[in-house]
């Protein structure tokens, strides 16, 4: 039987781009530019790795997202991804995580998994939550901040590299993991993988497709609410000296001057 | 008064500090109730009733340390039936963010993540953020359920407050789910002796402009000489110089010390989202026209090899 993979990704405006928020205080995704989230693109590589390992293995990337996402879906797909499935609906606009988790539950279920795969959190929200909240929806275990994966006839292992200990996990398929940018670059697209890519599936589900309904999603249904936003007064300019071979005491003069010594 | 769930973050009965920052934020908003999970549990409450605590849910079970997260989510529930709490705090480390986000789940509420603050507001707790890389701050609240609030560590000054701090025995059944991830082994990890990263009041983080591993007790000396933690940037971990752990950043710990100092560093993105928010920053980097520079109090363009040990040398003088 085929190891049937779902990669969780998401499509997150450009870190180094000018971000901010827009009148509705959701996040700007009309002005920046958007990517394949970086920390997803880890989460792609060892779901390829996993598929060579195994027999057979069906790798899905999912999105939920507006219809530019579908650029992320893209770029998986030529890394290497087999079929795509993007969640796109207008009352999807402003969903806060228990939404997203809710979305990305039903589209997981709906494609049929073994094993789901997730970044450790997205490069704009940085929650990092949505594997647990998941794994809570689906009812199955979360092996969760992993820098080292593997399956082998239906458990999944893996090493989570924690604060205060470093961990050896293991559980049963199906189970939801997630993996940290600690676990192995990511390969770059082939020009090869690219051609392909154009010719693989990207179905399209609405929530009338997932059988949600518009009001347990969106800012509406929301869970939070943002009340205000203010961009960071940029830091008063320091005083900046170049070293004349007296450098290190004159900054130790300044951590005096603050009382650090 | 409404009483306020506190998860207690300890090693064996030590409590870590974010929790007494915790145990500060909470009472701005209700009677901390704590609640201590796993080995040690109980001997938690002295240190939790100096500091604001009215009770502390104390249970101790094999299955906390060896399955993953379910068991103290399992917990956490049975607590919040319990007290019907008027919020849950967590703090924002890998587990209790996890344990939050299926707690949230679970009991049906919004969940903001990352706080820095915390106030009482007329439709619940209102939860200052910094997003986009410390760029903007938001405020928010939960709008729905009961709020569930991660709030990073140094986000508020400890402060002692005596209360009763009165053990009680919290009684968990276990779901089905809760033996589902298996932790096969635990290595710890040894300690250094020096603070912790993220609870530290100074940090001294090296770069690729450090240039090895070799090299890194330069940035240590230095660290030793303040008393402070060691961070470093992903290009330094990456290149395997020192370790994850100690990585600064948006994909490493997020730093918010009295004073924070780079070397070598050149200050991307993705390491200011670690340590923008420092109250006063230094920085050493030959290139004059690195982007740390922005940020900093005071900069020293110069080479650190020869600005870092002269200043270790100055402070070691000074403090005598
Ligand atoms: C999704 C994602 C997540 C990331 N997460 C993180 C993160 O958590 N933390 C992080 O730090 N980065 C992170 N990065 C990487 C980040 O973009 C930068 O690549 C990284 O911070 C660069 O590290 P650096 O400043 O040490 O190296 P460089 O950018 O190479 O800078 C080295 C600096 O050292 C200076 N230098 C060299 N020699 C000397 C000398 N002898 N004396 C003085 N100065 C010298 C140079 O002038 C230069 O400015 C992430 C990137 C991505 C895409
Ligand atoms: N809109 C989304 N579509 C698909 N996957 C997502 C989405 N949002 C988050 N994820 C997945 O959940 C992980 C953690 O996200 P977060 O909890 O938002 O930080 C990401 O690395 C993705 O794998």
């Amino acid at each position: 039987m085929s190891l049937r993979i779902v990669v969780c990704v998401k499509y997150v405006p450009d870190a180094t781009g000018d971000r901010h928020f827009a009148e509705d205080l959701t996040v700007d995704r009309d002005d920046v530019d958007g990517l394949l989230s970086e920390l997803d693109e880890y989460a792609v590589e060892q779901a390829l790795q996993i598929a060579d390992e195994a027999d057979d293995a069906e790798i899905t990337v999912l999105t939920v997202g507006p219809e530019d996402a579908r650029d992320a879906l893209r770029k998986a797909l030529s890394m290497g991804a087999d079929k795509a499935v993007h969640v796109e609906d207008d009352d999807l606009h402003g969903t806060d995580a228990l939404g997203t988790s809710l979305v990305l539950a039903k589209a997981v279920e709906k494609t049929g998994y073994d094993l789901v795969v997730c970044g450790m959190a997205s490069t704009d929200g940085t929650m990092g939550v949505l594997p647990a909240m998941l794994a809570e929806r689906l009812g199955v275990p979360q092996v969760s901040l992993l820098s080292e994966v593997s399956v082998e006839g239906g458990t999944v292992k893996g090493r989570r590299d924690g604060d205060s200990a470093t961990e050896l996990l293991e559980a049963a398929l199906p189970a939801v993991v997630s993996v940290t940018d600690q676990s192995g670059e990511a390969r770059y697209p082939s020009f090869k993988g690219i051609m392909a890519a154009k010719k693989k599936p990207v179905t399209s589900w609405d929530l009338e497709d997932l059988e949600i309904e518009s009001d347990e999603v969106g800012l509406e249904g929301a869970w939070t609410v943002v009340d205000g936003a203010t961009e960071r007064p940029a830091r008063t300019a320091g005083t900046i000296v170049k070293d004349e071979g007296e450098g290190g005491k004159q900054l130790a003069a300044f951590l005096a001057e603050r009382k650090f010594i | 008064m409404a009483e306020v769930l506190v998860y207690v973050d300890h090693v064996d009965g030590a409590v870590r500090k974010p929790t007494l920052e915790l145990l500060t934020l909470a009472r701005r908003i209700g009677e901390p109730v704590a609640v201590a999970l796993g080995a040690g549990a109980e001997s938690t409450a002295s240190v939790l009733a100096e500091h604001g605590a009215v009770r502390v849910l104390a249970a101790d079970a094999s299955e906390f340390a060896d399955y993953l997260v379910v068991p103290k989510v399992d917990a956490l529930q049975a607590a919040y039936e319990a007290v019907s709490p008027a919020a849950v705090l967590f703090p924002s480390s890998a587990e209790g963010k996890e344990i939050a986000a299926r707690l949230a789940v679970r009991i049906g509420s919004g969940i903001i993540t990352d706080a820095v603050d915390l106030e009482a507001g007329a439709e619940g707790p209102v939860v200052t953020q910094s997003v986009f890389a410390a760029a903007f701050t938001t405020k928010s609240r939960v709008s729905r359920g009961t709020p569930v609030i991660t709030v990073k560590p140094n986000s508020a000054a400890v402060e002692a407050a005596a209360a009763a701090g009165v053990v009680e025995a919290l009684s968990v059944s276990f779901s089905e789910r809760a033996a589902g991830t298996k932790v096969v082994s635990r290595t710890p990890r040894e300690s250094t002796g020096r603070p912790e990263l993220t609870e530290a009041a100074i940090v001294v983080s090296g770069g690729r402009g450090v240039g090895g591993a070799e090299n890194f007790p330069v940035v240590e000396a230095l660290a030793d000489s303040l008393g402070a933690a060691v961070g470093a940037s992903r290009a330094a971990v990456d290149a395997g110089w020192y370790p994850h752990t100690n990585q600064v950043g948006q994909t490493g710990k997020t730093v918010s010390p009295q004073l924070y100092v780079a070397a070598g560093i050149s200050g991307a993105i993705q390491h200011r989202a670690g340590m923008q928010t420092s109250k006063t920053i230094v920085a050493v980097n030959k290139d004059a026209e690195a982007p740390i520079f922005d940020l900093v109090d005071y900069g020293v363009v110069g080479d650190l090899f020869e600005v870092v040990p002269q200043l270790t040398e100055e402070v070691k003088t000074r403090k005598g």
